[in-house]
């Protein structure tokens, strides 16, 4: 039987993989900026739907040409009476060649030594599930697994799967609710409402800075509308034109767990292309 | 093993030459040593083998060095394990010794001893055969040897292609006369017999096309040369079996359908060159369950069907002397498991099965357990148990050697 232990790698990898895919990409203005079409479904149509649809457009594209990406990152999970656990994991990220298609990405686990090894490959998609790949470094095995898990939590943290493709413009229908201005920065706030299946959420509401552009702040709503986890990004810096948050702080309101993901430098434009991203990558990764 | 240990030994220090002034490049060590106990409650069935506990620990290193550019890579993986009842059971392995090429465009060498997996499904490891099974180990057929290679991977558009040359074949591993968990006669390994066209020393060739089409995974794969699974004969000497090895050709299949929550998942082959050519065939799903009972917990329910056609002539009590192919105990078998993942930081989790034979309704039971200790310890349960065996089955020999492991693992 395939070990127990491939499970878990398999669950630390996913959790992975969507910070690899798309909290990454919380965007600003690169030069060689690509164009898109919108999409009239998530655009919507009214006055408040199309204003949050541009606002949330503006956002997401504002990364729009950074082209490829490489970063590592420390996951530090603290539980309700503070005890902390720690995850290292590196990334590697392309960007989508359009809208109707997600980034791909491919993490890797450095720490905990027992999963060190263990990568997943994800091909992410809008509305339909990715295609993931785990690979189990101990038994060399590569294995095709279910992405239909959108709302479980993961490895103990408080992300969801579905919270890491959180910048996947068409992935929600939108609605503009109000400006405030928070320490200093005028935000738009908008709702935002999943398109896809199996959420486990009715809506989340965020925080997007009219300077850069950013989004500062996302609270999560449960499916019967209570305020489940607010997600706070900050410590952002700009490469070249880039913008992206270094600390991203989950904090689930029913529990009191936290989770902290904290980004080294990021590189760009490292000579990364879809040939990195086959499937068979995995298995000259260790 | 010698001869592969050459082949490992010179083909690093080919790589390690052709580097030589190259960039420095950056070595990382690692590893992990577990001690574990085994405990069979009940007596043993032969005489010579042990009763009750098996203390036992195993040490492995793993170095691994990468030129800046990342175009050379060397890993070197020793193995070894020290068991307080079972000589055949302490042993050392080099589970993994290899210089690795990766161009800039789209192909990879290796060279040296490697780890090869193929396959989809969970209760057999069907199509999986480039490496040799570490039968000392565990009856699972999961832990491998070594297999001395070269293989080409081209990695394109159509998908990937991996061409094998296998120096070196490596003599299965069987638990000694002492141990639990063998044959009614323990096997002589020092004397192996190479029949039908092998010999000793001869070189296997594999190769292997993967691709993925939307949802399907497809691996298609050809292999000729030694068996990795032996027949056996009785020694002379009447008191020990000696493994027969054939030289074999074989066609594989493995795919894998996902759909949401379900994995659909088949493995078959045609063999030629043990008895007459025939199939075998596992197929089944893995089904998960998310976040069951309003928690984090995911279940994984598994079910799979397993066919072997091949002519084994006698059943294990007489041990077969003109047996055509190896024995197996898939000849006709349901497996049914789920798995139990618990989500939380210390990445707990379960698995546990029943395997049926379909025949002669002989049960084989097993369950998993594993849990993190803080950042460097797991801890795992592991427990095996054989109900109703039918005397036919191959089975029978371990009937009484129900186990129940503890293994704790330090990883550095």
């Amino acid at each position: 039987m395939s070990n127990t232990r491939s499970k878990c790698a398999l669950k630390a990898a996913l959790a992975a993989t969507l910070f690899g895919a798309s909290l990454l990409s919380v965007p600003a203005n690169a030069q060689d900026q690509r164009t898109y079409d919108d999409d009239p479904v998530a655009r919507g149509d009214t006055p408040e739907s199309i204003k949050g649809y541009e606002i949330a457009a503006r956002s997401d594209r504002s990364d729009s040409g950074f082209g490829d990406s490489k970063v590592s990152a420390n996951m530090i999970l603290r539980n309700s009476a503070g005890q902390i656990t720690e995850r290292s994991l590196s990334f590697s990220t392309l960007e989508k060649e359009n809208e109707t298609v997600g980034d791909k990405s491919l993490v890797i686990f450095n720490s905990p030594r027992d999963v060190e090894g263990t990568a997943l490959l994800s091909h992410a998609k809008i509305l339909d599930p990715d295609d993931q790949w785990l690979f189990l470094p101990a038994l060399k095995r590569v294995k095709r697994i279910s992405s239909a898990n959108k709302s479980g939590p993961f490895v103990g943290s408080e992300f969801a799967f579905e919270d890491f493709t959180l910048t996947e413009l068409n992935k929600f229908t939108y609605a503009h609710v109000g400006e405030e201005e928070v320490d200093g920065m005028m935000m738009d706030v908008l709702e935002r409402f999943p398109r896809y299946e199996k959420s486990g959420y009715t809506k989340q509401k965020a925080w997007i800075d009219q300077a850069v552009f950013q989004a500062r702040k996302i609270e999560f709503y449960d499916r019967r509308g209570g305020l489940l986890k607010t997600l706070t990004l900050s410590d952002y810096r700009e490469y070249d034109g880039v913008w992206r948050a270094h600390k991203l702080a989950m904090v689930n309101h029913k529990t009191n767990k936290e989770t902290d993901l904290i980004y080294t430098e990021f590189q760009f434009k490292t000579g990364l292309d879809e040939s990195d991203f086959v499937k068979g990558v995995l298995l000259r990764i260790r | 093993m010698r001869q592969s240990l050459n082949i490992v030994v010179v083909s690093i220090g080919t790589a390690l030459a052709s580097l030589n002034g190259a960039s420095a490049g950056e070595w990382e060590f690692g590893g992990e040593i577990a001690s574990e106990v085994r405990y069979f409650p009940q007596s043993a069935q032969f005489p010579d083998q042990f009763d009750d506990w098996q203390p036992s620990a195993t040490v492995q290193a793993d170095l691994r060095w990468q030129s800046d550019d990342g175009k050379h890579q060397i890993v070197v993986i020793p193995f070894g394990r020290l068991d307080a009842q079972d000589d055949s059971r302490t042993h050392v392995d080099l589970r993994e010794g290899y210089y690795r090429y990766v161009s800039e465009s789209d192909w990879t060498l290796l060279i040296g001893a490697a780890k090869v997996f193929w396959g989809t499904v969970e209760s057999r490891h069907l199509v999986d055969i480039i490496n040799q099974t570490d039968g000392v180990e565990d009856i699972d057929e999961e832990d491998k040897l070594g297999q001395p290679m070269v293989k080409l991977s081209l990695l394109k558009d159509w998908g990937q292609l991996d061409l094998f040359v296998l120096p070196g074949f490596r003599t299965r591993t069987f638990p000694g006369s002492d141990g639990r968990l063998r044959f009614a006669l323990p096997v002589d390994t020092e004397n192996p017999v190479f029949e039908r066209n092998a010999r000793r020393g001869a070189v296997d060739y594999a190769a292997r096309y993967s691709n993925f089409f939307g949802n399907w995974d497809v691996g298609l794969s050809a292999f000729h040369g030694t068996s990795r699974e032996p027949r056996f004969t009785i020694a002379q000497t009447g008191g020990s079996l000696l493994p027969v090895y054939d030289r074999i050709t074989q066609g594989s299949l493995d795919v894998q359908y996902t759909a949401g929550a379900w994995l659909w998942k088949g493995e078959a082959i045609v063999r030629g060159g043990q008895g007459k050519t025939f199939f075998a065939g596992v197929a089944g799903f893995e089904y998960t369950v998310y976040q069951i009972f309003q928690k984090p917990w995911d279940l994984g329910l598994l079910a799979e069907y397993l066919y072997d056609g091949r002519d084994e002539g006698f059943v294990v009590e007489t041990f077969g002397l003109t047996s055509e192919a190896p024995f197996t105990a898939f000849q006709n078998d349901v497996f049914t498991g789920a798995r139990l993942a618990f989500n939380d930081t210390q990445d707990t989790s379960m698995l546990a099965g029943i395997s049926v034979d379909a025949d002669d309704s002989s049960l084989s039971m097993f369950v998993e357990a594993e849990r993190r200790i803080g950042q460097n310890w797991t801890a795992e349960l592991e427990s095996r148990l054989f109900f109703n065996v039918d005397p036919s089955n191959l089975a029978t020999s371990v009937r009484d050697d129900d186990f129940l492991t503890f293994r704790l693992t330090r990883y550095f």
